[in-house]
This record gives C-alpha cells, structure tokens and sequence, in this order.
C-alpha cells in the first residue's frame, strides 16, 4: 500500500516477532505438554500418558482441589453474575440518561480498579474488611471480586450500548411500549452480546485472581488459585501442571466464547 | 395494554399554538403557529437546523414544547409520552428492530398495543401485503435492501392505524430513481389509508411532488404555509422564493402602484410592470423573483416591456436549456426552456442578441 511501509521490511521485525511470541507462549506450551507426561519427574520426558489428569481427581490431593474448585466456580459464578448486573445497570444510568455532571468522575470511579495495583487493592480491602470486622471466608472473597469484575463487566456493556443509537427506543415508545417493555424487549436484546461478553470475562477474571483471594481468604478457606500456590510451595508436582492446563483451557474456551459473542452483531 | 387517547370530532388533526422550544441558550422554535388540516399530505420544509425535525418530535411525544401547546384533533397532548399519542413515526435511519423479523416488526405495534398475537400476526401480514414486502416477512431488516428496509419501517408505523404518521426525512437514504418511485408510493398510500401524514424534508423537489401544503421554516420560524403551486409561484419572501426551485432575483425600485399594479425598473433602468404586494410603496426598493421558465427570448421585441439582451451561455441539462443572458447595463438573468421544438426556437447563439420577455403575471415582489 502506499505511503505505508511494509512491517516484514523492518530489519529484525521477523526475530523480534519470533522472540516475543516464544516468551509468551513457549511456558504455556512446555506446562502442556508435560501435563501429559508418563513421569513423576517434571522434567523428564517418558511417554505420553493421562496420569496426572487422573491424579488430579482421584489422587491424594483431589479431595483438597475439588473443594477449592467448588470454591473458585461458586465465587466466579456469584461474583460475574452480581457484576454484570450492577454493570449493566451502570451503563444504562451512563448512556441513556445524556450528560450529567458527574458523568466522567462516575466512568473514572468505575474503571479505578483496573488502574490501582492489585496488591493496593488486596491490602486495603483486608485492612477494610478487619475494621468493620467482617469475617473472612467466602463471603469476603465474593464481595471482594465484585468489585474487582465491575470494571471488566462494565467495558464490553458499555461498549455494546454506545453502538446502539437512541432511535431504536424511540421507535419502541412510539409503537405503544412502554420504558419497561422498552428495556426488556429491545434494548436487552441488543445489549445481550455486550451482557455475555461482560459475564465471561468477569467469570475469568474472578476464577484466576490469586492476590485478592489470598489476603481476603482468611484461613482454611481456598480458591484453585490459592490451593495450586499452596501445592507449588511444597514443590512442583505434575498434577499441577495437570490442573493449570486444565484451567488454561476453561480460559481459552470463555475467551473464545466471549469473543465471538460479542462479534456477533445482531444487526446483521 | 395502554390507553390512547378517544376518538374525537373531525377538526384539525394538528393545531401548534404560539409553540416556542428552546435547548438551554438555543431557541429552535419561536412562536409557531401551524394547523394541519385532517387527512393531509403536509410537509415541514427547510433547510438543516431550521426546527422541523424539533417540530415533528414535539409532535411525537419524543421532546416538550418550552412554551404553547401542540393539540392532536383538540386534545392538548401536554406532556403525554410517545407511547399514549395515536401517532406513529418513520425514523430517517429506519430504526426497524434488528433482533425481530421483518413481520415481528411490523406487528410490535399492534401487540403493544394489546391486540393478540394472532391478530397483530394477521394484520400486520396485511400490512406488508401492502407494500408489497409479503415473501420476506420470515427475514431479518438487516437481510433487505435500503428501499425495502424503507417499506418496512412505513408498514410498521401503519400498522397500528395511527391518527398521524410523522416521517422524518424517510427518503433521504434511498437513491434518486428509488426516491422518484417512493414520493409516488407514499402519496398513494396517504391516499388509500385516509392518514394524516406530516413530512419532513429539506428536499424541496420532494416536497412539491407530494405535499397538499408546504410549510417553509427557516431558522426556527415558519416562512410561509400554502399549497405547493402557490409556495413556488407566489413566495413571500426572498427566502421562500430562493429556497424552492430557481429563481432570478433582481432588485428593483417601485416608481408608482397603480391599484393592483406597481410599475418599476431594474438596476439598468429597464421598466417593469408588476403585481403589487402588500407593503410595497412608491420609491421602495425591493426584489423581484421571476421563474426562469417565465422568461423567453425573442429575435425581436413582443412588446414596450422586452428587454434587449446578449446571451451569455447556454447550458444544455437534457430534459431543459438553461440560457444565461446579460442585459444592456443591467443585471444577468437565467432563462429556462424545454429540449423540444418550440423550445428551441427560444434559444439563441451564444453572444448574440435578443429580447427577454417576462410571461404575465410572472414576476413577483418581495418585500423582505
């Protein structure tokens, strides 16, 4: 094309490609693959084998990640679907009501969390939680990722209503509905791409955040991410692997999902 | 189910009284005063920004009059919201529902309404029957073409049999050959549905070919009301005559009225006779709008009032010739004659000389 220049013309650009991709994803594929190893060894390669998966639900330590899978879906679940919905509220309030004037504050309070360090986060809401004394556990680590997932709930939603013009709820007003029938039958249509979109990627994020989790948990209680963190301190073990490959998978299967979702434009 | 306003004695379908809208420091509005008649095809015409789009919402129920009131058949509509008003809406983007099929759509209106499903099924196949969209009822909008998104949007606003249906510039999207053939659909269908149509267009050829009157807005004021040949043949300002259609625009100064009739010249003292106006007085200096096809050129004088001219260029356009000519020390004129026989016996070599003579009753004063 004119004007512009050829990216594969760079000296260098084809190394640097390789390189980065390499450091990406090089330990994703090494963990992978030596999920399937017939070895106890991490680091020896003796034949392909599903040992380690039926490690993971069968073997000494499947009792301690089953529960703490039971855990980490319970929380993601609860924690995507109360996010979403406050999401979706907020983005309504933000679009649909015209200027305000606390209309960027509100955007910039929304999205702090994804700007303030984690472990910021992480120690202040302990701090928080010990001074209204609320007891750490479960309910702790939900209130905590509820927080934390309305920020990434909030993007793809929001993102979604500002390509939906006024006109099509105009249009239903017009034709008898009234603002309920409105919200309901045309405008959650259109927003639900955005909506699911939302609602996955809150799952992910809640279901792999360790830092949070692990100083709001309070004892005993484990998420898979903690539980796995509290495995690799006694040493590897390939059931580890085991376990992230499976997680990695669940990731890239969401991901996967809510992208095409949210690819999917219903104005087709 | 909601109710719509009751049926009311046959009046105005619309009376707008001293209707004044105003967005914070922006007035779009000030003071309207319009009344459209029942069963009418009218048409808002202006430019962008003029206020006929905030006319038609406030009509619709979407934005409130600051000042005045908008009655619906004598019922003050106040502050009642779009979805009481027994009027339907044509969006200019369509706004058909893109996760409904193009008979879900249609039949909205009737289900929300609170007509069952069967029947707004039934009706509204009747509908698309009558724009003829009836084997595509089973498809998305976003499966048709812009004409039959257009239809589409038309059957669904007729659905629900409003009082008034408002269209918001609903041909603005369409190619010219796909437009010519809309103006005449929807001039039928106002025909056929008995409806009161309102139409908003900046188009003004649009709104000539349909409109049993015009409304002209500039700048949030209503220019001048009436039926489409007396808006183009008897404008009352230099705005409305400019606005729709071409015009030449010469300024001219009374020398004496006569009655009905008011003698004056142009700038290179050529003399005039015209109708006199309303607020014209001897010595004024005022503009004369004379219609290009108004005037023809002759070889030779027809009368005391030919004026000597040369012409300029002419400008072949297919169905017309478009003749620029300059008068002796007076201004330039633009003359339009048909591509035909006797047309283009009117038409001269470019440079040479003749007589421009004005129909009678062809020019037209403008006070302001």
């Amino acid at each position: 094309m004119a004007g512009r220049t050829n990216l594969r013309t760079i000296p260098g650009f084809r190394a640097l490609t390789l390189l980065c991709l390499f450091v990406l994803y090089a330990p994703l594929i090494v963990v992978t693959v030596y999920s399937f190893n017939a070895s106890a060894s991490i680091t020896n390669w003796e034949g392909l084998s599903l040992r380690w998966y039926w490690d993971v639900f069968t073997g000494p330590d499947s009792g301690k990640f089953k529960t703490a899978a039971a855990n980490s879906f319970l929380i993601a679940v609860s924690a995507a679907t109360i996010s979403t919905t406050i999401a979706t509220l907020a983005a309504t309030g933000m679009i649909r009501t015209g200027r305000f004037r606390a209309r960027t504050l509100s955007f910039g309070l929304i999205s702090l969390p994804l700007m303030v360090p984690e472990i910021v986060t992480a120690v202040a809401t302990l701090i928080f939680f010990n001074a209204i004394a609320l007891e750490r556990g479960l309910l702790s680590i939900l209130i905590a990722h509820v927080v934390f997932c309305i920020p990434f709930a909030y993007l793809p939603i929001s993102a979604r209503m500002q390509g939906i013009g006024p006109a099509y709820e105009e249009a239903a007003l017009d034709l008898y509905a009234t603002k309920r029938q409105t919200f309901t039958r045309i405008l959650l249509p259109l927003m639900a791409p955005g909506i699911v979109s939302g609602y996955l990627l809150a799952f992910i994020v809640s279901l792999d955040d360790f830092i949070i989790t692990n100083f709001v948990k309070g004892a005993g209680v484990e998420t898979l991410p903690t539980a796995i963190f509290g495995a690799v301190k006694r040493g590897i073990q390939p059931n580890i692997m085991a376990i992230s490959t499976l997680l990695l998978g669940l990731s890239i299967l969401l991901v996967t999902l809510s992208w095409l979702v949210s690819r999917s434009d219903t104005t087709k | 189910m909601q109710t719509v306003m009751s049926e009311t004695s046959s009046q105005n379908a619309i009376d707008v009284q001293n209707a004044v809208k105003r967005f914070g420091d922006f007035t779009a509005l000030k003071q309207i005063c319009l009344a459209i008649a029942d069963n009418e095809f009218f048409t808002l015409l202006g430019p962008s920004g003029c206020g006929k789009t905030t006319l038609l919402r406030i009509i619709a129920g979407f934005d409130e009059v600051t000042e005045g009131s908008v009655r619906l058949y004598g019922e003050d509509l106040g502050a009642l919201p779009p979805n009481r008003r027994p009027v339907n809406t044509v969006f200019q983007s369509y706004a058909l529902f893109p996760h409904m099929s193009v008979l879900h759509n249609v039949s909205f209106g009737l289900e929300m309404l609170g007509k069952s499903p069967a029947e707004a099924r039934e009706r509204a196949g009747r509908m698309l029957e009558l724009v003829q969209l009836s084997q595509f009822a089973d498809r998305r909008p976003g499966q048709l073409s812009g004409g039959q998104q257009q239809r589409v949007a038309l059957a669904r606003a007729l659905a629900p049999q409003p009082k008034l249906l408002l269209l918001d510039e609903p041909l603005s999207a369409l190619d010219l050959k796909l437009r010519k053939a809309m103006r005449i659909e929807l001039k039928h269908l106002q025909r056929e549905t008995g409806i009161t149509f309102v139409f908003v267009t900046h188009d003004q050829e649009e709104a000539l070919t349909m409109s049993d009157r015009i409304a002209v807005m500039s700048e949030g004021e209503l220019q001048q009301v009436g039926a489409s040949r007396e808006i183009y043949e008897r404008p009352c300002n230099r705005f409305v005559a400019n606005f729709i259609g071409d015009t030449n625009l010469l300024e001219v100064t009374v020398d004496r009225i006569e009655g009905a009739r008011a003698a004056c010249h142009l700038g290179g003292g050529h003399a005039l006779i015209c109708e006199a106006v309303e607020g014209v007085r001897d010595g004024a200096r005022v503009h004369l709008s004379v219609r290009p096809e108004r005037l023809f050129a002759t070889a030779e004088p027809t009368g005391p009032e030919a004026l000597a001219a040369r012409v300029v260029e002419n400008v072949f356009t297919g169905t017309d010739i478009t003749s620029i000519v300059e008068l002796a020390q007076g201004p330039r004129l633009t003359l339009r004659s048909s591509n035909s026989e006797r047309g283009n016996r009117r038409i001269f070599e470019q440079g040479a000389t003749c007589f421009v003579n004005m129909e009678a009753g062809a020019g037209r004063l403008l006070v302001d």
